[in-house]
């Protein structure tokens, strides 16, 4: 039998994805079992569930090694994957922020300094507001960056804020909300479209 | 001895692409790889990509190595009695996408420019489900008409730029980015409600095109769209090609070069379209020419996977000799075995990583 094929997000998001499938009865036990397996199959539902990198996911599904993934909106319009977008699940809410130093003034007359994990977002909002900038890309500890002079603001993913508030920093602009999406292979939609569409009405509550 | 095993899987789709579109009278039509960048950067839109190869030449000017064969074509078709109707099979040059690298990529595809009929252009849309079918009969052939989803556009007298987030979103069957949209815009509610229940439909032509009726109601340019669509399914269904045609109205293309029917291809097991083409009338136009046209391509690179035939070994028999034998018996023993149709290779030594089935030592039958 034909499955779908589902990436999902290794970590807290993915698991509280998995309960949403779980509960739209495309359970897997197998999956729930403490074990090293890298594939969960349940053959009755047909599906087949696998754990991938976040930011990998949309990479699984857009060449088709997935049908169908969940991935942040920040991993979206960061990579702009050719994929259908087909819900927004509502979980793993957060938001694309610009951040810096409690004390720093931006005068404009400068180019500014941006560290981020994600340059394409950085870049697309900042040439929206017709502003020069000097992109340092970073691979983690983003704070660390307007702390040590690295950088005049980050570009980052903010959820509580209290990471920034512990160190001094604080959300100065909202580029955009995020949150993760219910993403599939272009081709996989057609080819599979009967068990997609039930999919994605029983998890995505789509119109 | 099958020949087809020899060709590689997309040397054998040409073959079979070119004998189709050749039988239906099509010309083929041959260009130079390169081409004055003058003409992409007219119509770069158009393309796929903006990103183009380019060089200098000996002259001084600036030349490209052809991103696209369409925009070549027109430039160089001429104008007269009848429709012009040509194929081609030619290498272009874009970006990879995700490696900032340019890809070859082998393309086949036809044009039929001119005055033309809804006969002209169910013929095209029939030769590309028909070029589909020579490499798998379970593909689909998903129709769309940007008529429809321009109909229902054209009274709101959106700008440029909120028609493509627009169009981006329905590309995407993103309904609430569409919604979102919406309320941005101010769009009236119903707009919104036939935009985003477009971008979900996806079905066989009997499924969906009752469901337009309603949808395109009260728009008589989406209506008239509708109509040609659906006289189109018809003609394709007396063709014999009913079964595969799927109607999916989130494939958008650049309206300011598009007008009309578009399609697009797909196979089983390859993760993105294999065939993509439309009518271009618009694009004519913008060239300052009469008339209409229509074409598609069919991107060969992907089908290697399909069509070649999955090998374990490089030769049946691995031929083993030595100073020994003089060339004559070598030749000789070689020969036989060519000659009960195995394919032989002739070595002094088993080469590193060679695979075979069968090992023929002559040093040891002397």
């Amino acid at each position: 039998m034909d499955y779908i094929n589902i990436a999902l997000p290794k970590g807290r998001l993915g698991e509280k994805v998995y309960a949403m499938f779980k509960a739209a009865g495309y359970e897997c036990p197998s999956i729930e079992e403490e074990n090293r397996k890298l594939i969960f199959e349940n053959e009755e539902k047909g599906v087949r569930y696998f754990w991938v990198k976040p930011s990998d996911v949309a990479i699984y599904v857009e060449r088709g090694a997935a049908d169908i993934g969940v991935a942040g909106k920040d991993i979206l319009l960061e990579y702009q994957p050719d994929v259908y977008e087909l819900a927004d699940l509502g979980v793993g809410r957060c938001r694309m922020c610009v951040a810096g130093k409690k004390d720093f003034f931006d005068d404009r007359t400068q180019t500014l300094r941006v560290a981020t994990k994600f340059p394409r977002i950085a870049r697309t909002y900042y040439s929206s507001l017709s502003r020069d900038i000097d992109i340092i890309q970073l691979n983690g500890s983003i704070e660390l960056a307007p702390i040590l002079g690295l950088s005049d603001v980050i570009v980052d993913i903010v959820e509580t804020g209290r990471t920034l508030l512990e160190n001094g920093l604080e959300p100065k602009e909202e580029i955009v909300p995020i949150s993760a999406r219910l993403i599939a292979n272009k081709v996989s939609y057609k080819f599979k479209n009967t068990a997609i569409c039930r999919l994605v009405d029983a998890v995505g509550g789509r119109e | 001895m099958d020949a087809e095993w020899i060709l590689q899987g997309s040397e054998q789709a040409v073959f079979r692409l070119r004998e189709l579109y050749q039988r239906h009278g099509y010309l083929p039509y041959k260009m130079s790889k390169f081409e004055e960048y003058d003409l992409y950067v007219r119509n770069k839109s158009f393309l796929v990509s903006e990103q183009i190869l380019t060089f200098t030449d000996m002259d001084g000017k600036l030349m490209a190595l052809k991103p696209d064969v369409t925009l070549s074509i027109l430039k160089n078709s001429s104008q007269g009695k009848g429709l012009q109707k040509v194929y081609y099979n030619e290498n272009v040059y874009r970006p990879a996408s995700g490696a900032h690298s340019f890809h070859e990529i082998m393309q086949a595809g036809l044009e039929c420019i001119g005055d033309l009929d809804d006969f002209s252009v169910g013929e095209v849309v029939m030769l590309a489900a028909r070029s589909l079918e020579l490499i798998r009969s379970d593909y689909l052939l998903d129709l769309s008409h940007l008529g429809i989803v321009a109909g229902l556009l054209a009274p709101l007298h959106l700008n440029g730029e909120t028609e493509q987030s627009l169009l981006r979103s329905m590309g995407e069957k993103n309904t609430p980015a569409l919604r979102e949209l919406g309320t941005q815009l101010a769009l009236p509610q119903s707009v919104t409600d036939r935009l985003c229940r477009l971008a979900l439909l996806y079905g066989t032509p009997a499924q969906i095109l009752p469901e337009l009726e309603a949808l395109t109601d009260g728009a008589p340019q989406a209506q008239q769209a509708l109509q040609e669509l659906s006289d189109l399914c018809a003609l394709l269904a007396q063709y014999g090609l009913g079964a595969n045609l799927r109607l999916d109205f989130s494939i958008v293309n650049d309206m300011n070069y598009y007008s009309g029917i578009i399609f697009r291809g797909y196979l089983p097991g390859l993760a993105s379209g294999v065939l993509a083409g439309g009518r271009y009338d618009n694009l004519l136009k913008k060239m300052g020419r009469e008339g209409g046209a229509i074409g598609f391509a069919v991107y060969l690179d992907q089908f290697q996977r399909l069509l070649a035939p999955q090998r374990g070994y490089d030769a049946d028999v691995l031929l083993l000799y030595d100073g020994g034998q003089p060339p004559a018996s070598v030749a000789a023993a070689a020969n036989a075995i060519l000659a009960s149709g195995k394919t032989v290779r002739v070595e002094r030594e088993i080469p590193d990583g060679f695979r075979y089935r069968e090992l023929r030592d002559l040093r040891k039958e002397v």
